[in-house]
């Protein structure tokens, strides 16, 4: 593919050529969210589409100052963090505690091995209506989405784990005739670290998009997806964009959270 | 029997002891009225509101629709999806341009966008599609690309030493060498098409699997809800099966490869 490379690279000016290339792609990586506003701009200046459907740029800034400083922005943002944050940690530690059961006990694995699979082929989503029978529809049934959201990635990735634990590390348990609670301080619980860890992250992003659907589908509540439904109702586009911007940016925040924690949790691994 | 063979049957015995114990425990509540018909139905409603719908053909053809809506969005979204992942994974300048929007775009769970596309698109087949295409088009790429970076250098060398043009080393080298990546992708994506499906259905839909779950939600027949829970966990898991057939098929060269 380097052939590829080199055609385009010889078009291009010696100057160009000579900047580090840090700068060359963080020149070029402004180019194109520059390029997208110029056309957003140009298509609301051009009338494209009635100003309440394309809102322009400064408009979408504007409400987004307005949210900022007047509006109930900080309390939404609070309300979708907590309920996340509720359902992760309940939905997180019983998934823990379950895939310890299917990875460590082979009875255990065999008795509910097959239940947990079954349950796993169901959309996540087919459980928003029943858990908001069960929960109802206000705060309970929400963190109780989340926490079903993150119980199943915990669940899988900790019983892979476990079960992948290199038999000498058990025989190592063996011979020094480690109790079972020793056996899951010692061996189990670090050397499956690296898939736990794993299973964590995909459940925080799965509790993310929990917490979003639970706000968009059961009772309006201070969220922001609750305000995703507001600017569908009031048809206003430029709320609408604020919080779908706020989402963008909290996923990305996420993302680099948790590829801190996972730096962080596996330094001393040799992975 | 041989060993191995009444081994199997106690290992199929004890997983269907959980199943049996709770559907016992389940029946014995709901005969006994500890909880109302609204929380929790018999299993026989369950199987009777499933029987109903299959007969009526209700069944039948809301499965069509949900898996016709999933069959166009992942067709779709996987198509766009492999050739923006190839240009990203092949062209350093493209990714450098394209990536950061690309991922930024890609935190957003999908089905936020749909309150906005219902206000673009309408509450149709085409906002259902859109989001669903946008779903499964997120990991296509990802791993799309991951799997074209990943090819290791010597097998690009051997290209470049048997002088390939580059459409040959894409389609003999390139390609073939990021297969299990690429699968890897259409897994990821054909899951979340499905789930995306229930979701959009859920939201704003007349018909469909996740349609009737709303609407037994709506009339407080838990019946309606739990039997269409568990279509859609049946036939998610026929889905997926299809998938992986079409995977063992297509990576049966490199089991066979030294």
């Amino acid at each position: 593919m380097s052939g590829i490379t080199n055609v385009q690279s010889r078009g291009r000016p010696a100057a160009w050529q000579r900047l580090p290339p840090a700068l060359r792609s963080g020149v070029l990586g402004v180019v194109t969210p520059l390029a997208l506003l110029g056309l957003w701009q140009a298509a609301c200046a051009a009338h494209v589409a009635p100003p309440h459907i394309l809102p322009s740029p400064a408009a979408v800034a504007e409400r987004f100052q307005m949210e900022l400083t007047g509006g109930t922005f900080w309390l939404d943002l609070s309300a979708s963090l907590s309920r996340m944050l509720e359902g992760f940690v309940l939905g997180s530690v019983s998934g823990l505690a379950f895939g310890l059961l299917l990875g460590l006990s082979q009875l255990g694995e065999r008795l509910c091995g097959p239940v947990f699979l079954a349950y796993r082929q169901v959309a996540l989503f087919a459980w928003v209506p029943l858990l908001s029978m069960w929960f109802g529809g206000g705060e309970a049934g929400k963190v109780a989405f989340v926490a079903l959201s993150s119980f199943a990635p915990t669940v899988v990735n900790t019983w892979r784990a476990t079960r992948a634990i290199p038999a000498p590390l058990r025989e190592l348990a063996a011979v020094l005739t480690f109790g079972r609670l020793d056996y899951i301080r010692l061996i189990a619980l670090p050397g499956a670290l690296p898939g736990i860890v794993i299973g964590l992250r995909s459940a925080l992003i799965y509790a993310w998009l929990a917490t979003v659907g639970a706000e968009l589908f059961l009772d309006i509540a201070p969220g922001i997806g609750g305000r995703l439904n507001e600017g569908r109702d009031k048809f206003e586009v430029d709320l609408m964009l604020v919080a779908l911007a706020v989402l963008a940016v909290i996923g990305l925040a996420f993302s680099q959270l948790a590829a801190f924690g996972e730096r962080r949790l596996l330094r001393w691994s040799p992975r | 029997m041989s060993r191995t063979g009444r081994r199997r049957v106690a290992t199929l015995t004890v997983g269907l002891l959980v199943p049996t114990v709770l559907l016992v425990v389940w029946s014995a509540v709901a005969a006994k009225g500890w909880l109302p018909d609204q929380l929790l139905p018999a299993p026989a409603a369950v199987w009777r509101a499933l029987l109903e719908n299959a007969a009526s053909g209700d069944l039948l053809s809301n499965t069509l629709i949900s898996l016709q809506r999933v069959g166009e969005g992942f067709a779709c979204g996987a198509l766009a999806g492999l050739g923006f992942g190839a240009l990203l994974g092949l062209s350093r300048t493209m990714r450098v341009l394209l990536d950061p929007c690309f991922l930024l775009l890609a935190q957003v769970p999908p089905l936020a966008w749909i309150p906005l596309l219902i206000l673009v698109l309408g509450i149709d087949e085409g906002m259902k599609v859109t989001v669903i295409a946008w779903a499964s088009f997120v990991p296509v790429v990802l791993n799309m690309a991951q799997g074209i970076r990943d090819v290791p250098a010597p097998l690009r060398e051997l290209g470049r030493v048997l002088t390939f043009d580059p459409w040959y080393t894409l389609t003999r080298i390139v390609l073939p060498a990021a297969v299990p990546s690429i699968f890897t992708g259409l897994r990821e994506g054909l899951a979340n098409a499905w789930q995306t499906m229930v979701a959009a259905e859920l939201f704003a839909s007349s018909e469909g699997l996740g349609y009737l779950i709303a609407y037994g939600r709506q009339l407080f027949q838990l019946d309606l809800v739990l039997a269409m829970v568990v279509v859609l966990g049946v036939v998610g898991l026929l889905v997926n099966g299809v998938l992986a057939l079409a995977e063992q098929r297509l990576l049966r060269w490199q089991a066979l490869a030294p």
